[in-house]
């Protein structure tokens, strides 16, 4: 069940298992070192389940990239609430495409990453947050988690160890904003999907106001290799700071698009051309959205670059979810801008102003130049209004809407001008227009 | 108290408690740091991003409303990089907003408004099309615009949080976001109409108020709420001696900014059509228009010729008048006509416990007590329904500083949401019940407990002697119906009581006794309707009426006499807890008399001018002062519009009342006595269906 043809130049570490025949049962998954990493962690404290994690240089792999084991460290594990691990399976990244197969493919690898959080932190119960369009995962998902209950790798005193532990699946109801740790924890908790005041963070204040460990499935599913293969081993994998493997997304013109796993800080070019089989009916690259839709754009001579959260930052961009949108010369990109923001502008939860009024602004603006209808200081209006969203919002979505089309109406700005150059309402300032409304 | 924290804001070194937000020390210091969303005493929701402020180290900006003190934090809450930020905020905001000012509602007062004055832009740069949304009636009295809303959720917190209601919620979500009722159109509600007040911007109106006035046309005065004995700081706005709207906008007084859905609506029986403006008497079997003149000279006539035979006269008196015309009128009943005939509905047990409390200090409660209490007692009430300030301010005390709630009561009651320790005893047995709570609050640091009519008599000392067995600090309120209740138990408005409590020489008769009594000569009724539900056994008594109306009682009488309500006068009232305040006059109604000028009327025509002493509401409570018992309160604290709490007698009171005297009319949210039936207002939403609660929610009262 995958996308796409593995590719030789991949390190497969997370998708060892992928393709395996059943791979999603327990005899498969432990036939192949399934729940080795679980084994080996009982006999560990948490403390060096922590330290190995912190050396693996894991960083999250839902966007933010911060170091996993750092914010597993801010747990306070003697608190005597009850600790709840989560799992944030709300992938809803545009172009983003990873979580769904780790869970389609190996759905206990993510449960034994959980299982080791849970010995670190002292947690009995986990939940897994699948966002609601993957219906179809959420089955594969219960169908393991029973067969673990049945195997004995779920419930009271697993396999003997004296651990107990339970694992829920829960589903979102269709909100990107979900994705959103504190969001998803009000969703979960069955509330309206908005974002909490942080801090408090989840890990001292998650679900249910208890300390919780909240990763992307991936960031889960990392865990057991960490452990398997030493944190050092598996940092070496990939670049300093940048450990490890990530699953890559590559979407758009290319002739292979696919999810590969690929190390951390593996050149941009080299992905597109010798990865992902080159620009499709070879056309000339234009540019590439390196992490999915909330990134800022790059464009095709920035893309000779070690795709890592510190080499992408350093050029105002980020790694984030790791969906890698490759646009060729046809591409046009006030249609690209205007479909991000068709995206966040529907996506926005309402929580606070500048997120709620101003993607309905920019998609409206943008509607209109895309329409023909431009205005001569729209292109400004564009990047000026991205700017007052940037920063200002309650939660991080407000920025995914503006930074990219700060990035496009930046770097691409001819475009832009090209329409309006072409609209009759060439000539007219948004404030000198019959049409501004009111003072 | 842990350390102060040293922090510098705009250049100003200031010290503050640790977790205190930047907005709350700017506000100390007296700045002003903008805000939609923030509202002080509610949850943070940081939604409207005005609050924004610099803080060294940090890179983003920060919301002063969710950012605590830190120790040597460097702030500054306005520059230009600030006033940037919230230009923008509000250009998005006024984005799709209707910009219809001139006739909202809201204009002038508008907190939207003030800050595009402030920091906005001139000009817009909007020339998309607006979305629009169509204005929706909740119910009788509320209105939502959903197009001027600017999801502050203001409304929705106070109404969860505050009111502990949750009526309101959120729909749908990014620009078409909208705050929505609890039942798909309507709301089914106390209808307080804390979310109108507390809307920044003018998305929530209310039906009395909207479209009415603009609000620099009105006179806001300070007074009073006339309907239940909780006493609500109210400010009516007066247009041409018309009250327009009544609201506590300047969040001064017991309540704060709270007011229950008659305070904020019942006004409107002051603008009845069926208010008396003239006087009558009558003649040939039928109430005749009279002059003042005439009908005083014919009333004064009648009671000394009655007076002088030595016949018996009753009077009744009003828990609806101030206390200087309660006063006024026992002294002129007990000294000019000579009777000691005089009564008033009693609803409480007031006489009981502050016998059985007699020489202690600190044993009645004050509303601000019910706030700060650790652990508070309900008693065969239902406070939402019929003391909704009390409520509130428990509800307050366990949202704000985590107080314990115990009750003891007949069927459910809002305090169970948030109770410790919740008893359901039949009436008549809360005190049997008191022992299952007994472990729970002998543990707390300290009780204040509240209970209803069902408590009296014997039930009282009864109750007295369990809070001493707690061992812990007790303090009391015995719930009493109206306004001023408990003014009318002070002022000696009953037959064996002079005022502050001093035993009367010689007891007259009680308020049946008077109604039974078939030689009684004379019956003057002050703003009382007793025949509503009693009958006159004497057949040719000559009865007299002071009212608003022309009640059940008013039909009977001989001579009626048209009075003015309690916001068309000055005076003192004192509420359920023994907190004396000053009323204002707000408006006037023609023709009608404040009751204190109708008896001083009466006495001078009668020649008794003189013994009674001018007719001034300040003169006569500077006597109350000096001859009630408890009445010497600080006259700063009342003519700034404060409270102060009598002081119970020093020594028993030892006089038994008859405990059946006492009861209750149980008035609900949206029921109010006499002044209630005329409320067109309340009547709309007794009517209305949905306004009222239902099914589960149907409360201790219906279950009663």
């Amino acid at each position: 069940m995958l996308f796409n043809e593995p590719s030789p130049l991949e390190t497969k570490v997370l998708s060892r298992r992928f393709g395996l025949p059943n791979s999603q049962s327990v005899e498969t998954f432990v036939a192949n070192e399934g729940f080795a990493a679980f084994r080996k962690a009982v006999a560990m404290t948490p403390e060096a389940i922590i330290d190995e994690v912190k050396k693996s240089n894991l960083r999250g792999r839902g966007g933010a990239g911060f170091p996993t084991g750092m914010k597993w460290s801010f747990v306070p594990r003697n608190n005597p609430k009850p600790k709840y691990i989560v799992v944030n399976a709300d992938e809803s990244e545009p172009g983003t495409c990873k979580d769904r197969l780790l869970i389609q493919n190996d759905p206990l690898q993510l449960v034994e990453g959980m299982m080791i959080a849970a010995l670190v932190v002292g947690a009995k119960c986990g939940y897994i947050y699948i966002r609601g369009e993957y219906r179809y995962l959420i089955d594969i998902m219960d169908r393991a988690i029973a067969d673990a209950y049945a195997k004995g790798w779920l419930g009271k005193n697993i396999q003997g160890t004296g651990f107990d532990f339970d694992v829920f699946t829960h589903t979102g109801a269709g909100a990107y904003e979900c994705g959103e740790e504190s969001a998803l924890l009000e969703s979960l908790e069955g509330k309206r999907g908005v974002p909490r005041i942080r801090p408090p963070f989840p890990a001292v204040a998650g679900l249910y106001r208890c300390p919780t460990v909240l990763n992307n499935v991936e960031t889960f599913a990392s865990v057991p290799s960490i452990l398997l293969m030493g944190g050092e081993a598996w940092a070496n994998l990939g670049t300093p700071r940048n450990g490890g493997t990530r699953l890559f997304c590559i979407s758009g013109h290319v002739n292979k698009p696919g999810v590969y796993e690929l190390p951390m800080g593996f050149n941009l070019m080299r992905m597109i051309e010798e990865v992902a089989g080159g620009m499709k009916g070879g056309r000339k690259l234009k540019a590439v959205i390196p992490g999915g839709s909330s990134c800022p754009i790059l464009k095709a001579e920035e893309c000779d670059i070690a795709m890592d959260f510190d080499a992408l930052k350093a050029v105002n961009s980020m790694a984030g979810s790791g969906g890698v949108v490759v646009m060729d010369e046809t591409t046009d990109m006030v249609k690209v801008a205007l479909r991000i923001m068709r995206f966040y502008q529907h996506e926005s939860c309402g929580w606070c102003i500048p997120c709620r009024e101003g993607t309905l602004w920019l998609k409206k603006i943008l509607t209109r130049v895309e329409g023909g209808m431009g205005q001569r200081n729209d292109a400004a209006l564009l990047h000026e209004l991205a700017n007052n969203m940037l920063g200002r919002t309650f939660c991080p979505l407000g920025d995914a809407a503006a930074m990219p089309t700060i990035s496009i109406v930046e770097k691409f700005r001819d475009e832009f001008e090209e329409y309006i150059r072409r609209s009759p309402m060439a000539n007219v300032a948004a404030e000198e227009s019959e049409l501004a409304v009111g003072a | 108290m842990a350390d102060p924290v040293k922090l510098t804001i705009d250049g100003i070194a200031v010290e503050a408690a640790p977790g205190t937000l930047l907005i709350e020390v700017a506000r100390e210091m007296g700045k002003e740091i903008p805000a939609f969303c923030y509202y002080e005493g509610l949850t943070q929701v940081a939604a409207c991003r005005m609050c924004l402020v610099e803080i060294d180290g940090m890179p983003k900006l920060m919301t002063a409303c969710t950012q605590p003190v830190g120790e040597g934090m460097v702030v500054r809450t306005e520059t230009p990089k600030l006033a940037e930020a919230r230009k923008g905020t509000l250009e998005f905001l006024l984005t799709n907003h209707p910009l219809d000012c001139p006739v909202c509602d809201k204009g002038g007062e508008c907190e939207l408004q003030d800050m595009v004055f402030r920091y906005g832009a001139a000009e817009s740069r909007y020339v998309e099309i607006k979305h629009h949304h169509e204005e929706q009636q909740w119910s009788p009295v509320v209105y939502f615009d959903p197009a001027r809303c600017i999801l502050c959720y203001r409304c929705v917190r106070v109404c969860s949080e505050g009111m502990g209601v949750n009526a309101l919620g959120i729909v749908q979500r990014g620009a078409y976001a909208e705050i929505a009722p609890n039942h798909t159109d309507h709301l089914n509600c106390d209808e307080c109409g804390a979310c109108i007040d507390i809307c920044p911007v003018g998305a929530l109106t209310s039906d009395s108020y909207r479209y009415q006035t603009r609000p620099w046309e009105m006179n806001h005065v300070g007074t009073v709420c006339t309907h239940c004995s909780n006493g609500c700081k109210t400010t009516l706005g007066v247009r041409n001696d018309q009250i327009l709207r009544g609201n506590n906008r300047d969040r001064s007084g017991i309540n704060g900014e709270f007011l229950c859905v008659k305070g904020r609506y019942a006004f409107d029986f002051n603008e009845s059509d069926e208010r008396l403006t003239t006087p009558m008497i009558r003649k040939g079997g039928k109430l005749e228009p009279a002059s003042w003149s005439d009908a005083i000279r014919f009333v004064a006539g009648k009671f000394k010729q009655v007076a002088d035979a030595g016949r018996r006269i009753g009077v009744v008196g009003s828990a609806r008048t101030t206390n200087e015309e309660n006063y006024y009128l026992q002294k002129f009943a007990r000294q000019v006509l000579g009777t000691q005939s005089i009564d008033h509905q009693r609803s409480g047990d007031v006489v009981t416990l502050l016998d059985a409390l007699a020489g202690r200090q600190n044993a009645l409660a004050t509303v601000e007590d019910l706030y700060q209490s650790k652990a508070v007692l309900v008693i065969g009430t239902d406070l939402a329904q019929q003391h909704p300030l009390l409520h509130w301010q428990i509800r307050a005390n366990w949202r704000h500083h985590g107080a314990h709630t115990y009750s003891v009561t007949a069927g459910p009651v809002r305090e169970d949401q948030h109770t410790v320790g919740a008893v359901r005893a039949a009436e008549g047995q809360e005190i049997a019940a008191l022992e299952q709570l007994r472990a729970q609050l002998a543990a707390e640091a300290e009780l204040a407990i509240v209970f209803g009519d069902s408590v009296k008599g014997d039930a009282v000392r009864q109750l007295v002697a369990f809070g001493d067995s707690l061992g812990i600090p007790v303090k009391y309120v015995c719930l009493v119906d109206y306004v001023n209740s408990r003014g009318a138990l002070d002022m000696g408005l009953t037959p064996e009581l002079e005022p502050g409590y001093r035993a009367a020489a010689d007891r007259g008769m009680t308020l049946p006794q008077m109604l039974a009594d078939e030689h009684l000569a004379a019956l003057w009724v002050v703003n009382a309707d007793p025949l509503r539900d009693g009958a006159l056994a004497a057949k040719d008594a000559f009865v007299v009426v002071q009212d608003l109306f022309l009640t059940a009682t008013a039909q009977r009488a001989d001579v009626v006499l048209p009075s003015a309500s309690l916001y068309e006068k000055q005076g003192t009232v004192t509420n359920v807890c023994g907190e004396v305040q000053r009323l204002k006059k707000a408006a006037q109604t023609m023709g009608a008399k404040a009751d204190l000028e109708i008896i001083g009327l009466i006495a001078k025509e009668m020649g008794a001018a003189a013994k009674m002493g001018p007719w001034m509401a300040d003169k006569v409570f500077t006597e109350v002062q000096q001859v009630v018992a408890g009445y010497n309160v600080p006259l700063p604290v009342l003519a700034t519009g404060g409270a102060a709490q009598t002081a119970p007698p020093s020594a028993k009171i030892g006089v038994e009342t008859d405990p059946a005297l006492i009861r209750s009319a149980r008035d609900t949210l949206f029921t109010s006595g006499t002044l209630g039936s005329y409320s067109r207002k309340l009547d709309s939403l007794l009517e209305s269906p949905g306004s009222l609660y239902q099914g589960e929610d149907a409360l201790a009262l219906t279950a009663q």
